[in-house]
């Protein structure tokens, strides 16, 4: 796939290690406007790593050394300069586990406009519904937004995480295995939500199902020992995959 | 798996489990007696005289109210340093200090620091705080004298609990673009209050109990001041007032006495502190 204007992140020969171990390798990769891009890959292979990547969360970790660049919108996310604070509120992330702050569901959609600087009550109350609103789950939060977020079941929880990454108005949302903690009924509302979502967010996700990777995603990557084997089509990639590795994990041989 | 155990290992079970029985029952015997006799021997020597007066010589009566109040002000003029000192060393080695190996050996002398017998304390703070500082002996040396000491404590606790806050927090506060100090003031300190405070709970037991370090540095006077004055002024606290009646007067009525008030004192203080670090965890929860 070649780089275009549709192209909202421009990966270009990207390493990296933590310490003395080498996670990524050498990783190239465009990632289209208003898609769901599914990382797939066993354990370990880097594609978690990968997407912390996207967002600079990996500056939390020490030890961790960066080559390569990543282009979002055009411009290089590890350039000096860069303001990270913003760049985390343009490209929200979804955890593996749900994590909702311990306080009222409130407060934990408000915690990110507020972050930003929104102090203004009937802003927020705005932002609030419209963010619960756009996660599907404003109808089952609606008459208890004062009570606390750990109360919610995991389900809600993690639409919850989803409706406060969409409060910061980002344009990118990444989801680690964001439905590996959840049942089959919380998985199926999330990714419906995943698949409305696309319209107006790009969305990458990592995910160790691959029927979750071909029942919405647009594209896929599979990574392998910290390298990109094959990125395409989903259909294309699990009809005809073209990369030996590939067909043999998609077909369970290993993973 | 339905065979029966061994007659010799069944009697090893009943034999161990003896054991454990005997030993609960002689902590909980030892608390209880130790407990008992000092109400005992303390309380028929409680009056309100007693409690609301000065001593006088001319009258010859005994009164421990300067006492009272001088562990008051002690333990709210040390409290007041020590909890913002310690905290926010705790949080500036937890959460900001990127050289593990100084972050260890600061860890380690705190370690060192607590378990250093309280008389050298009181003797460096008698140097230090009263004779270099030329602060005299006042309550207000004394008080210095237990910051340091409680230093450790109270952030070796806050560590802990700092501890205890998920990661998954800090990451989806970070996640959302939140500056350091902000994902610290909003996610990570109210995740740990219950842990401040029970260091503060810990270090006013100690406050309350210290005799030998304060006998050098805050003085055995018996006058009545206000907070600040008194801060100033030579003072005994209630341990020291019972170590001096005990020791140079004999009177060991009015030592039981104050070991009653001083255990009822503890005891209150310590079940206010628990109410409101439930209070402030009930807030966070469902």
């Amino acid at each position: 796939m070649e780089a275009n204007e549709k192209s909202i992140l421009s990966v270009k020969e990207l390493c990296l290690w933590y310490g003395n171990h080498q996670a990524l390798k050498n990783i190239n990769i465009d990632i289209p406007k208003n898609s769901i891009t599914a990382l797939i890959g066993p354990s370990g292979c880097g594609k978690s790593t990968f997407l912390k990547t996207l967002d600079r969360m990996n500056d939390l970790i020490p030890d961790v050394k960066i080559t390569g660049s990543v282009e979002y919108k055009g411009e290089d996310i590890f350039a000096p300069g860069v303001d990270v604070s913003e760049l985390r509120r343009q490209i929200g992330m979804v955890f593996q586990k749900p994590n909702p702050f311990p306080m009222s569901i409130y407060d934990n959609i408000a915690y990110g406009p507020r972050t930003h600087g929104i102090r203004n009550r009937a802003k927020l109350d705005d932002i609030v519904e419209k963010s619960l609103r756009g996660a599907a789950i404003w109808d089952e939060v609606k008459d208890r937004l004062r009570k606390n977020a750990l109360g919610l079941s995991g389900g809600q929880q993690q639409r919850l995480c989803i409706a406060r990454a969409l409060a910061v108005e980002p344009d990118v949302l990444l989801m680690d295995e964001p439905t590996s903690a959840l049942d089959p009924i919380s998985t199926s509302k999330i990714e419906e939500l995943a698949m409305q979502l696309k319209e107006q967010y790009t969305i990458v996700i990592v995910t160790h199902n691959m029927q979750q990777a071909v029942r919405i995603s647009d594209n896929t990557a599979f990574f392998l020992l910290g390298e990109l084997v094959e990125y395409g089509k989903t259909e294309e990639m699990f009809s005809q995959p073209t990369d030996k590795r590939t067909e043999d994990y998609i077909t369970g041989r290993f993973g | 798996m339905n065979k029966k155990l061994s007659p010799g290992r069944r009697a090893y079970t009943a034999g161990m489990k003896a054991l454990m029985y005997a030993s609960t029952a002689a902590i909980g015997a030892l608390v209880l007696f130790l407990i008992g006799y000092v109400l005992y021997r303390g309380i028929p020597n409680i009056t309100w005289k007693f409690l609301t007066t000065v001593p006088s010589i001319l009258n010859d009566t005994i009164g421990i109210w300067p006492d009272i109040l001088n562990s008051i002000y002690v333990v709210i003029a040390t409290i007041i340093i020590v909890l913002p000192l310690g905290v926010c060393a705790a949080i500036y080695l937890s959460e900001y200090a990127s050289n593990k190996k100084l972050v260890s050996i600061i860890e380690y002398a705190a370690e060192t620091l607590s378990g250093i017998p309280s008389i050298i304390y009181g003797l460096v703070g008698m140097l230090f705080f009263c004779e270099f500082l030329k602060m005299q002996t006042s309550l207000m040396a004394g008080a210095l004298t237990l910051v340091i000491m409680n230093l450790p404590t109270v952030m070796r606790t806050t560590q802990e609990s700092l501890k205890t806050v998920p990661q998954s927090y800090r990451e989806g506060a970070f996640g959302l673009g939140a500056g350091k100090w902000r994902v610290i003031r909003t996610v990570v300190l109210p995740g740990c209050v219950d842990g401040v405070i029970s260091g503060c709970i810990l270090s006013v037991g100690r406050i309350l109990g210290e005799s030998a370090a304060l006998l050098f540095t805050a003085g055995i006077a018996h006058a009545v001041n206000g907070f600040f004055m008194g801060l100033k002024s030579s003072g005994a606290t209630l341990t020291v007032a019972l170590y001096i009646y005990a020791k140079e007067r004999g009177e060991f009525g009015v030592a039981f006495a104050i070991a009653a008030i001083l255990m009822l004192l503890t005891l209150i203080i310590n079940l206010s502190a628990e109410a409101v670090a439930r209070s402030f965890k009930k807030k966070r929860q469902i």
